[in-house]
């Protein structure tokens, strides 16, 4: 029967294939007085020496089939086998005690390991696992039992265990082992270091993982979301080898068309930018081939916090992220908040319909002084990059002049006190209110540029709440009417010599890329994991065909319609 | 005896890398080697020892060497230390 398991994703990648469970030996161990000391110390020696010398050439494989870098914990290893303060105490122990090297050597390691595991680093907490891969190593020989060795495995298994210690996973073969699964550990041990490193898919921290699993059990293990299938059935089988092979296609072109341009097959550019939330996200936006941060949600600056941030913290937070993406544009959306979103220190009054409520501009149009900090913050920051401003939820010519006029009003200000900023500055608006769309051609007259952003655009146009299950069937982005108004946007813009890009989740979507690079769409922003194979679609595309298509695809009834005209023209 | 501070300047703190790094240094000397960190002082050559403390980036600690070859321990000490990216002082 068909089971699943859930844990900590670890290692990125997705494998099928049946179990292998690495079970450690018994170490159980009797305590036991003993009457000489010093050939029970002599016992303790060699094995410490025999470990020392296991270690030595576990170290030496680590170096060449993984790296220097990874190897270097077994240096640390050795290093505990010589330490004077754990070696010193054991034969104190044995002398004294009169016990065991068994048991001292326990004892002795049992406090080490507490006061890491005690420790409230989660760092220093995994190095207990250190220590006791150490200890177990000189108990098995004590104790003269084998230690498992991984290395003689020699068919394709995904390994199981209650943990893996340093040195079971430096014996991998990656040949054969196509993941693992643990019981315990974090994303920050080593076991799921090394399986990164070595690009094998990894689930640490699988609760009652051992109790669950017998050996050659079929399973599939998926990485990127932490989950476990035990014997699959054949549909689920089929669909994760299909996304096994998109996952590696991503990989291949990901290592291909990273710095490369975004161009169609027919020698039309277009810019593919990250939508973020925060400055975390800008090494993923650019790992993922980014041209350009399209949205920089400013919201997280707001949230978990008991007032507003200062002019100051926000200027940390915008030089951070133009710093990073240096000469490449960073589009910074002012504060979206208010409705939905609500602040614990802001005291909105409730409101029916908060999404046609006070929110986004018309808040921080309400609340100037606010508005005018994240402002001078940007204006600041500006010196440190490309940063371009784009404002929400406008509805009406009026509300972008006024958020423009306090925009020129705090340059008038640093100018005055000699503070440096660029004065070139893009200003540009969000296209998500029908309103907006129709007069889209007036607005581009006063605006650098349009960013459409299609979430709410849908949303409004087709007054369809998409959290609403009764009627998230109405959300349509293929909807002609929704592509109709996407089509005046970007010809007023056009028209006007300015730029039309898009930064809703349509942007990123299969279907929607080739209607939308047909309709002369400069600029398309998205989640960062989407960039590369938007990539690669569009070089697949031809600007010049799919314009042919354009007035076709907009005299279509319906947005099912579209759907299929597109699958249609997709499969040729 | 001679004795210096020095401010732990490794962003992760005295992990396995620069702990290993220091043990190693200080293994080959004969002195008595002790680092002293919010009044608990422990063996320099001990790894677990060192890594027992949780020192953390930004902590001062105090080290201290006795014995015939002091004056050397410390001065590699002091190199390892800034060759390493543990403290810059």
């Amino acid at each position: 029967m068909t089971t699943e398991l859930y844990g900590i994703a670890a290692s990125d990648g997705i494998a099928i294939a049946k179990t292998y469970r690495l079970e450690s030996p018994s170490l159980e161990f009797d305590r036991n007085t003993i009457d000489d000391p010093a050939l029970e110390i002599e016992r303790f020696q060699t094995a410490i020496a025999v470990s020392s010398k296991e270690l030595e050439l576990i170290k030496e494989q680590a170096e060449t089939q993984i790296g220097p870098k990874e190897a270097a914990i077994f240096g640390a290893h050795l290093m505990v086998l010589s330490d004077p303060e754990l070696i010193g105490p054991i034969t104190e122990k044995i002398e004294t005690d009169r016990v065991n090297a068994e048991t001292a050597l326990h004892e002795v390691s049992e406090m080490f390991m507490n006061i890491f595991a005690s420790m409230d680093n989660d760092y220093m907490k995994e190095r207990a696992a250190d220590i006791k891969d150490v200890r177990n190593r000189v108990l098995a020989h004590l104790l003269g039992v084998k230690f498992p060795n991984p290395g003689l495995i020699s068919e394709k298994v995904i390994l199981l265990a209650e943990d893996l210690t340093p040195s079971d996973t430096v014996q991998f073969n990656p040949e054969f082992i196509q993941g693992f699964l643990t019981e315990i550990g974090g994303r920050t041990s080593h076991s799921a270091i090394l399986a990164r490193t070595l690009e094998i898919p990894a689930v640490v921290g699988v609760k009652k993982l051992m109790e669950s699993l017998a050996d050659e059990t079929l399973l599939i293990i998926d990485g990127i979301e932490g989950k476990i299938i035990a014997d699959p059935t054949g549909e689920q089988i089929e669909s994760y080898k299909k996304r096994k092979e998109e996952y590696e296609h991503q990989k291949t072109v990901l290592a291909g068309l990273k710095d490369a341009p975004s161009v169609s097959s027919d020698g039309s550019k277009v810019e593919l930018a990250a939508n973020i939330g925060s400055p975390k996200d800008v090494k993923s936006a650019l790992e993922n081939g980014a041209e350009a941060i399209g949205l920089f949600r400013t919201e997280f600056l707001y949230m978990g916090r008991d007032s507003f941030p200062t002019e100051e913290q926000q200027y940390e937070i915008y030089s951070e992220v133009l710093k990073a993406m240096g000469t490449k544009p960073t589009v910074v959306r002012t504060l979206d908040i208010g409705g939905d979103k609500e602040l614990s220190y802001l005291d909105l009054p409730k409101e029916l319909n908060p999404f046609l409520g006070l929110r986004a501009i018309r808040l921080c149009l309400e609340m100037p002084d606010m508005f005018r900090t994240q402002l001078r913050a940007l204006l600041r920051s500006s010196v440190h990059g490309n940063l371009k401003i784009m404002f929400p939820m406008i509805a009406t010519l009026d509300e972008f002049r006024q958020a423009k006029q306090l925009l020129l009003e705090e340059q008038e200000k640093l100018a005055a006190e000699n503070i440096a900023f660029n004065k070139d500055i893009e200003v540009g608006i969000m296209v998500e209110i029908p309103s907006t769309a129709v007069m889209a051609d007036l607005f581009a007259k006063e605006v650098d540029f349009f960013s459409i952003g299609t979430n709410d655009l849908i949303q409004y146009t087709m007054a369809a709440d998409r959290m609403n299950e009764n009627v998230s069937h109405l959300y349509q982005p293929f909807n002609p009417a929704i592509l109709r108004m996407v089509k005046m946007v970007i010809d007023a813009a056009h028209k006007e010599g300015k730029w039309a890009g898009m930064c809703g989740e349509m942007a990123g979507e299969e279907m929607a890329v080739p209607i939308l690079l047909g309709l002369g769409l400069d600029e398309f922003s998205m989640s960062a994991s989407s960039i590369l194979k938007t990539r690669s679609m569009i070089a697949s595309l031809s600007k010049a065909e799919m314009e042919n298509h354009t007035d076709t695809i907009l005299a279509l009834a319906t947005a099912e319609d579209v759907k299929n005209y597109v699958a249609q023209l997709m499969d040729k | 005896m001679t004795e210096k501070q020095f401010t732990i300047t490794d962003e992760a703190g005295m992990h396995a890398r620069p702990a290993s790094a220091l043990v190693g240094t200080v293994s080959k000397f004969k002195s008595d080697i002790q680092l002293e960190f919010k009044g608990k002082k422990v063996n320099l050559k001990s790894i677990l020892g060192v890594m027992s403390l949780g020192i953390s980036s930004g902590s001062v600690v105090t080290i201290s060497a006795d014995g015939e070859d002091e004056a050397e321990a410390m001065a590699k000490i002091e190199e390892a230390m800034k060759a390493e990216g543990i403290s810059n002082q």
